[in-house]
């Protein structure tokens, strides 16, 4: 029940690669980690690979579309679920792809370190990837290289801050009411 | 003042007792208007003009800027945020438990839609199989309100295009469905009874005559919507040809739902990637080849009946047993059992003040919802509450289509456009 994915077997950290266009990626991308995450093919890619793996992915394993752009933010896990052979950072981007004529789902994600959160842009492969992506720099923070138009989506342009990181907590702008006293 | 009163005339009469003063006639006031502004711009100038975010045909908060050259839109640029409550930042903060009540939220007008979609996600994570009976509830629960989101596209996108009466039949059969919902779930909307680990309780009595019931109503009407617009030649003429995209253009700008499958393409998770027990009922997947605004109304409106169909199927074959997994770590006790047993009296507080440990992990689950693939990108750190909960809301990048489906048409248009996308603004802003 539930299982919407279409991947063959689990493959627990063995050579072989079970899902054939997650090897031919990493065949071809030999710094892409594999996982089995619950039953989905999830692939640990590096960032300066980010655009060059999805154009793999579109092009020639016929993935046409890019279902989704999101980040995760580490800071604050008390375990993370680590992967032999990535290095963890503190920012993580998500990319979920989806092939129509293979009926196959693909998950790419790069580490993105604190100090210099820069990623390629995918606008160029996949256009529907402007609004996910404005999010992402809009709530995390992560700056999409050469998107067309990388402002803020969700909050006001003059907003401080992103909302989404941890370290940006709830309540950080108080609530101010008429006739409010204010704190004493 | 009161010797001017003394008459015979009754209606001198009555208006004096209505106003203590007698009649009185309002006088037409001169008023000076003074004009002002410049020309008119010349013609080979632009305007731009600013659409919403209070414009009725705006479904809610959904701003648009528009370059016009005359009656031509030139560009589109969606403005969106104004319904933006951090949802997704809020779902970090509540446990697992409480995360139902939070995304239900997103989109209100298919809230179960929502609601599944999480509850598979934290399932996944904790490798969680639910029993039939909560298999097949969830699934004639999520098609009873893909006719109630259709039923009330088709009264909006009736308002937006001037045909009034569609509002109030759309949403005459639309309340039938809720209030099916309501007997069922106890809620009309933002119901919160899809849970992970199954459902929040079991179909009351009389739940299977009382769904043909509505089946057959919503039947009824929409064959009613059909006589009304698909025989009248002005709906036809107003949204034929109009905001036309193809499946490349759709593809490629992650559009899903009833907008990709207007172009010709017979994309549907339901069929594509079988959830729930999609795999064991009979519908059709519903498409056509245009890519106007037309055929997006009329699969929305072929899908009520598919949905219809799948909802029969669903009381047919109603599996029996427990609505819910009978884990006592994510499973509440039954209410009768905490006034027995310390032991589920723990469970019950524990479950309710802490919620569940779900182990460290992540997981995309998606499925189809009215609107097109909804998904939850959940990341688990080992705690009751998630790491990062994502909702991948279809309206968000199906809104993206309307420059697509705008640009070189007329102004006029661009409401039908927006009222085709039938993007939901809680979704789109979370």
């Amino acid at each position: 029940m539930a299982d919407n994915e279409i991947t063959d077997a689990p493959a627990p950290a063995a050579p072989v690669i079970a899902d054939e266009i997650a090897a031919a990626v990493v065949e071809k991308f030999p710094a892409a980690i594999f996982n089995d995450s619950h039953g989905q093919s999830v692939l640990y890619v590096e960032r300066s690979d980010w655009h060059a793996i999805a154009e793999f992915l579109r092009n020639e394993q016929r993935f046409t579309q890019c279902m989704d752009v999101t980040a995760v933010d580490h800071l604050v896990d008390e375990t993370r679920l680590v992967i032999a052979g990535v290095t963890p950072e503190r920012f993580e981007v998500v990319a979920n792809f989806l092939s129509h004529p293979r009926n196959r789902r693909l998950r790419i994600i790069a580490q993105v370190p604190e100090t210099d959160t820069e990623i390629a842009s995918l606008t160029d492969l996949y256009p529907g990837t402007n609004f996910p992506e404005r999010e992402t720099f809009d709530l995390f923070g992560i700056t999409f290289l050469s998107h067309p138009d990388l402002t803020r989506i969700l909050l006001p342009d003059e907003w401080v801050g992103y909302p989404l990181r941890k370290d940006d907590a709830i309540a950080r702008i108080p609530v101010t009411f008429k006739g409010d006293p204010g704190p004493q | 003042m009161s010797e001017e009163i003394l008459t015979t005339d009754p209606e001198q009469i009555r208006l004096a007792h209505q106003t203590g003063e007698g009649a009185q006639e309002l006088k037409p006031q001169a008023r000076d208007v003074v004009l002002t502004g410049g020309l008119w711009p010349e013609d080979d100038a632009t305007t731009i003009i600013n659409m919403g975010p209070q414009h009725p045909s705006t479904h809610g908060v959904l701003r648009i800027m528009l370059e016009l050259d005359g009656e031509t839109v030139l560009r589109v640029k969606p403005v969106v945020g104004y319904l933006h409550t951090g949802m997704e930042k809020t779902g970090e903060e509540l446990t697992y438990v409480q995360g139902a009540t939070n995304v239900t939220r997103m989109d209100y007008v298919s809230p179960l839609s929502n609601e599944l979609v999480w509850s598979l996600a934290v399932e996944k994570l904790l490798g969680v199989e639910v029993p039939p009976r909560a298999v097949w509830m969830r699934m004639m629960l999520v098609e009873l309100n893909r006719m109630a989101s259709h039923l009330l596209f088709q009264a909006t996108n009736g308002m937006d295009m001037a045909a009034l009466s569609m509002m109030i039949y759309g949403w005459r059969e639309r309340e039938e469905v809720l209030r099916l919902i309501e007997m069922i779930t106890g809620l009309r909307m933002n119901n919160n009874f899809i849970r992970p680990s199954g459902v929040a309780a079991d179909l009351p009595a009389g739940w299977d005559s009382e769904t043909l019931k509505v089946c057959d109503l919503v039947e009824a009407g929409v064959q009613e919507y059909s006589t009304l617009l698909n025989e009248n030649p002005i709906w036809i003429e107003r949204l034929s040809g109009v905001g036309v995209i193809n499946t490349e253009q759709a593809l490629g700008l992650g559009i899903t739902g009833p907008i990709l499958r207007s172009t010709g393409f017979a994309w549907d998770l339901r069929k594509a990637q079988p959830y729930l027990a999609y795999d064991e009922v009979d519908f059709d997947v519903i498409y056509t080849q245009n890519g106007d605004c037309y055929d997006r109304f009329s699969i929305r409106l072929y899908e009520i009946l598919e949905s219809i169909k799948i909802v029969r199927q669903c009381v047919e074959k109603m599996p029996t047993g427990d609505y819910r997994t009978q884990d006592p770590k994510i499973t509440p006790p039954p209410r009768t059992r905490i006034n027995e047993s310390m032991e589920a009296l723990i469970h019950h507080f524990k479950l309710f003040t802490e919620g569940f440990r779900v182990p460290a992990g992540e997981t995309y689950v998606a499925i189809e919802s009215p609107r097109g693939e909804i998904g939850c990108y959940l990341t688990a750190d080992g705690t009751a509450k998630p790491a990062r909960m994502h909702i991948r809301g279809p309206s968000f990048y199906n809104l993206q289509s309307l420059s697509t489906m705008a640009e070189g048409s007329l102004v006029a248009d661009t409401v039908a456009v927006i009222s085709s996308i039938d993007p939901i603004l809680g979704e789109v802003d979370r």
